[in-house]
């Protein structure tokens, strides 16, 4: 048994487990936030994606134990109170999830490359970095559209406040 | 059509809580002193099991009890059943073994569930499975239909001599050898369809709940139609009558098909819990889901299509295999027989067919529908055949589609199905203009300047949707009805909940049904919600599946809705003192046509509520309901083109453009329905490109468990895609909806196929078109060429 801390969406949380648990597990089950989902063993599908020390990672390949200490940010807290983040307001305007269950981690990564890019973000780059993200059931096709959009929105803000 | 009606492209109303990370799925359920289950599964795909040794694992940390199937079966839990019969052409019925829950003397497929473990964590289940001592007798396996069907197989189930399931044919015989053997060509294929793993993205899951105050069961699971579930468990299971037996199907993350069957592990968890004590989950991880899940497709056929000199079709003649697994699951003798064969006419009329349908057992998973669920295995056929011919008699690919297009409606097919309306000329004339389909040889130059194949391939398809008739497919052998049900609720305050028995599992009907309302009452979306999902809140449902949710489901709300808008009509007219005929619902008002008397629609519901004043005689309330029996099938149709480029050095196809001509009827949400095509879309690129579950022969061993092996259509895989919608209304129902949910994964992989085909030059070329495939074709043909 381990003991693990972390800041999770702004507040400090600790619990015990296994020393095999998984972030991931160690997320939903411990702390009840059950957004962050398993779509797969292999590390590939990306419904796990969370934010750690700001940057973006799978949570089923890392040990609840290696994250102790760190500051991590899941779907549950990437929005203000009672408000959409853009990226997430742009998935609902575009009609860019159907079940949701991939939404979580894709929402999460299309943040972090939205951010890394810093405004410079073409179609080929997103469809290039949701490589790690699969979705059944859109065809990727308003995911990528929603991701573009929320871009601009962010984006072009910040530029139009630097005007 | 208002702000929020029929046709208005409404952003959803269920994305805020999948989008925050409130979405509830089955895995995310607790319940107090909920435990764990994994399942012990067979490592072979063929054994005949001669012991098991549950003492250790009992032993293990964490443990509550270790469960087998003997224990399962003395306490009378039924075998899992198909439940549609077919007759053999000889009249005898399907041949079908037994499949129970756990099995008990014999394993037949890789990943065959024998106990289950039920622990305090699921690490501590999973590391006990592994202390589960099985010991088995390793019989020979056979995967393939072919050699299942071969001299000398293996015999899996003692009840099918052989392998053979049934042998079933559709169509006149006679008259189609008649037609072949007078024709001017004949063009003969034989067509593959790969075998697939639907993969919803939410792995399959189940809580089994045993209260034994009540001695009642509830049971949360991953469904696309949890009132079959309950029916089948309670009447076939015997897991529980109905009244003590409660489903929830929360929310569910895709389904493609893969959910609507009821699985072992749903009966397993339920006994379970009562046998322990304790509330069972389960959840699958991916592995166990290509282990287990359904899978899609498999056939075998060959294929004669018959031409007169005018090159328009004389008769078509299908045989063909389909591989359904080691056991039949619940529809799985429906999809490669009436949900396949009926659909062989395409758009096309051809005035004989006859198709013959074989179907094996094979050590492998169970095949069942997925997504279009034997209308992609014709599309393919057909599509393919149309090509080559077109191909072999030199002819344009469209001009050889259009002279043979059914022209004139309604249109009885020779194989059953009555086509009721449509105009695939539209849609075909719209792709080829969209695709710009005539600049198509300058950009071959350009590609060919650059040492690329580029090809260009279409497809013309047509489905059977609104599943279905009950008397119809009652008569084929159905074991159900397929209507759906509604009922309207009208609270006292106008706001309303609208309860279905169809289920969402991504397709947006707590947007689009509250649209309906929106319509017909001109109330805002935000006061309707849509009520489904759990047997004891919607009375009884068929689920969704077949795009059935629109063209059934709504309907059925249509009809709840006509009479909660009598009954209001009524207290309207009555509290207004005029004529009931003089009143009409707009803008959330009822009024009096012609007068500037009005009454707001939630004075009127409270007024039904009050039962102050209401018509002599009227009881109060203001709540419908009521079941639709649809009277056809609808037939959505359409064309898709697909441009590729294939790279000669490598094999690698990319896709340049992809252009999808539907019909779809009517539309209530266009935003939701392009998202249904392109999640089509993706799935049939992926089946014509990507995917494929394949299997060890000599073995029997499944090589495609994990996404490390099975490839997925990744965003990069895929170009974005370019719609249009050619709507003719459809007669058959209220709303003129055919529906959309599969047509992008039925007419998508023969277009892609075709294609491809055409860049290479090379016709005989098989799903999935990997990189290896392409580039070992084309070097086939340098060699064949370099040696003429
Ligand atoms: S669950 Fe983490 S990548 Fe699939
Ligand atoms: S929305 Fe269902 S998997 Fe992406």
């Amino acid at each position: 048994m381990a003991k693990v801390t972390l800041t999770v969406n702004g507040r400090t949380m600790s619990g015990e487990c296994d020393d095999r648990t998984l972030l991931v597990h160690f997320i939903r089950e411990k702390l009840g936030l059950t957004g962050t989902h398993v779509g797969c063993d292999t590390t590939q599908c990306g419904a796990c994606v969370v934010h750690m020390d700001g940057r973006s990672v799978k949570s089923c390949s890392i040990l609840a134990v290696q994250a102790s200490g760190s500051t991590v940010t899941t779907i549950e807290g990437i929005a203000a109170q009672g408000e959409l983040h853009p990226v997430q307001a742009a998935f609902n305007q575009h009609h860019g999830l159907q079940c949701g269950f991939c939404t979580p981690g894709m929402v999460m990564t299309a943040v972090d490359m939205i951010a890394r890019h810093g405004g410079a973000l073409d179609e080929a780059t997103v469809r290039h970095e949701l490589e790690g993200n699969i979705c059944r059931c859109t065809g990727y096709h308003n995911i990528v559209k929603a991701v573009l959009s929320a871009n601009e929105e962010m984006h072009g803000a910040a530029r139009q406040a630097a005007e | 059509m208002g702000m929020e009606g029929i046709g208005a492209r409404v952003a959803r109303k269920e994305d805020k809580r999948f989008l925050t990370g409130k979405g509830r799925y089955t895995d995310d359920m607790i319940v107090p002193g909920m435990k764990f289950a994994y399942f012990v599964r067979s490592p072979h795909a063929h054994a005949r099991i001669t012991g098991i040794d549950v003492s250790a694992a009992k032993a293990m940390p964490g443990v509550i009890d270790v469960l087998d199937g003997k224990q399962l079966q003395a306490d009378g839990i039924g075998n899992l059943i198909c439940g549609w019969m077919i007759h053999s052409k000889d009249g005898s019925p399907m041949k079908m073994g037994a499949w129970r829950p756990l099995a008990v003397d014999t394993v037949r497929y890789v990943g065959d569930a024998v106990a289950i473990v039920v622990a305090d964590t699921a690490a501590e289940a999973r590391d006990a499975a592994e202390a589960v001592v099985v010991d088995y007798d390793e019989l020979p396996a056979v995967t393939t239909s072919l050699a299942a069907l071969g001299e000398g197989a293996p015999q899996i189930h003692p009840e099918a001599p052989g392998n053979l399931i049934f042998d079933w044919q559709i169509g006149d015989g006679a008259a189609t050898d008649a037609a072949i053997a007078s024709a001017a060509h004949v063009t003969e294929i034989e067509i593959h369809n790969n075998r697939l793993s639907p993969n919803p993205m939410e792995p399959r899951a189940t809580l089994g709940i045993y209260d034994s105050a009540e001695d009642h069961f509830t049971c949360y699971t991953t469904s696309q139609n949890p009132h079959v579930a309950r029916l089948v468990m309670s009447a076939f299971y015997n897991v529980a009558p109905e009244n003590k037996l409660r489903v929830i199907a929360p929310d569910v993350g895709g389904g493609f098909g893969s959910k609507i069957y009821i699985y072992p592990e749903e009966i397993v968890c339920l006994w379970a819990s009562k046998k322990t004590g304790v509330p069972v989950k389960w959840t699958s991880d991916r592995t166990e889901a290509f282990l287990t899940d359904a899978h899609g497709r498999d056939h075998v056929s060959k294929v004669k299509m018959a031409f007169d000199k005018d090159h328009r079709i004389i008769g078509l003649k299908v045989d063909t295999i389909a591989n359904l697994g080691a056991y039949m699951s619940l529809f799985s003798s429906a999809v490669p027989t009436y949900l396949y064969a009926t659909l062989l006419s395409g758009q096309y009329a051809i005035p004989a067919i006859h198709a013959n349908v074989r179907t094996v057992y094979t050590n492998t998973v169970p095949v069942d529908a997925y997504r279009g669920a034997g209308r992609p295995e014709a599309t393919y056929l057909l599509e393919r055949t149309m090509e080559t011919a077109a191909r072999e008699l030199g002819i344009s690919p469209a001009e050889l589609r259009r002279k043979n297009f059914i022209r004139s409606f309604p249109y009885q097919t020779p194989v059953i199905m009555n086509y009721d309306a449509g105009d695939y000329e539209a849609s075909l004339s719209a792709a080829m203009q969209a695709a710009d389909w005539d600049g198509f040889p300058a950009r071959r130059a350009q590609s060919e300047a650059r040492g690329k194949k580029r090809g260009i391939g279409m497809s013309c398809y047509i489905e059977a949707c609104g599943i279905a008739p009950s008397q119809a497919v009652g008569s084929l052998g159905a074991g159900v009805g397929l209507w759906e049900s509604a009922e309207v609720r009208v609270n006292a305050v106008g706001t309303i909940e609208v309860l279905t028995g169809s289920h969402s599992h991504g397709q947006g009907h707590e947007t689009t049904f509250a649209q309906l309302v929106a319509d017909r009452l001109g109330v805002p979306i935000a006061s309707v919600n849509i009520v489904h999902g759990d047997t004891d809140k919607v009375q009884m449902g068929m689920g969704t599946y077949g795009s059935r949710s629109g063209a059934v489901g709504m309907s059925a709300i249509v009809k709840a809705l006509d009479k909660v808008e009598m009954k209001a009509k009524k207290i309207a007219a009555h509290l207004m003192e005029a004529d009931e005929s003089d009143i009409v619902i707009e803008n959330g008002e009822l009024k009096v046509a012609g007068t500037d008397k009005s009454l707001p629609w939630f004075q009127v519901a409270l007024a039904a509520y009050t039962a102050h004043n209401l018509p002599a005689g009227m009881e109060p309330g203001l709540k419908e309901g009521a079941f639709y029996d649809p009277s056809n099938f609808t037939f959505p149709a359409g064309c898709y083109i697909a441009e590729v480029e294939v790279d000669p050095e490598t094999g690698k196809t990319e896709i340049l453009q992809f252009v999808a001509a539907d019909d779809f009827g009517n539309i209530i949400n266009p935003l939701i329905v392009e998202g249904q095509v392109h999640g089509g879309l993706a799935q049939g690129i992926g089946q014509a490109l990507l995917e494929e579950v394949r299997y060890d022969e000599a073995t029997g061993q499944i090589l495609t468990a994990s996404y490390m092996d099975y490839a997925m259509p990744r965003a990069d895989d895929l170009p974005s895609f370019t719609l249009s919608h050619q709507n003719t209304p459809c007669p058959g129902n209220p709303l003129g909806i055919k529906g959309c949910g599969e047509a992008g994964a039925i007419g998508s992989p023969p277009a892609l196929i075709n294609a491809i085909t055409d860049a290479i030059g090379i016709n005989d070329l098989t799903m999935p078109a990997t990189p290896l495939k392409v580039w070992s074709a084309l070097q086939g043909s340098s060699m064949r060429m370099a040696a003429e």
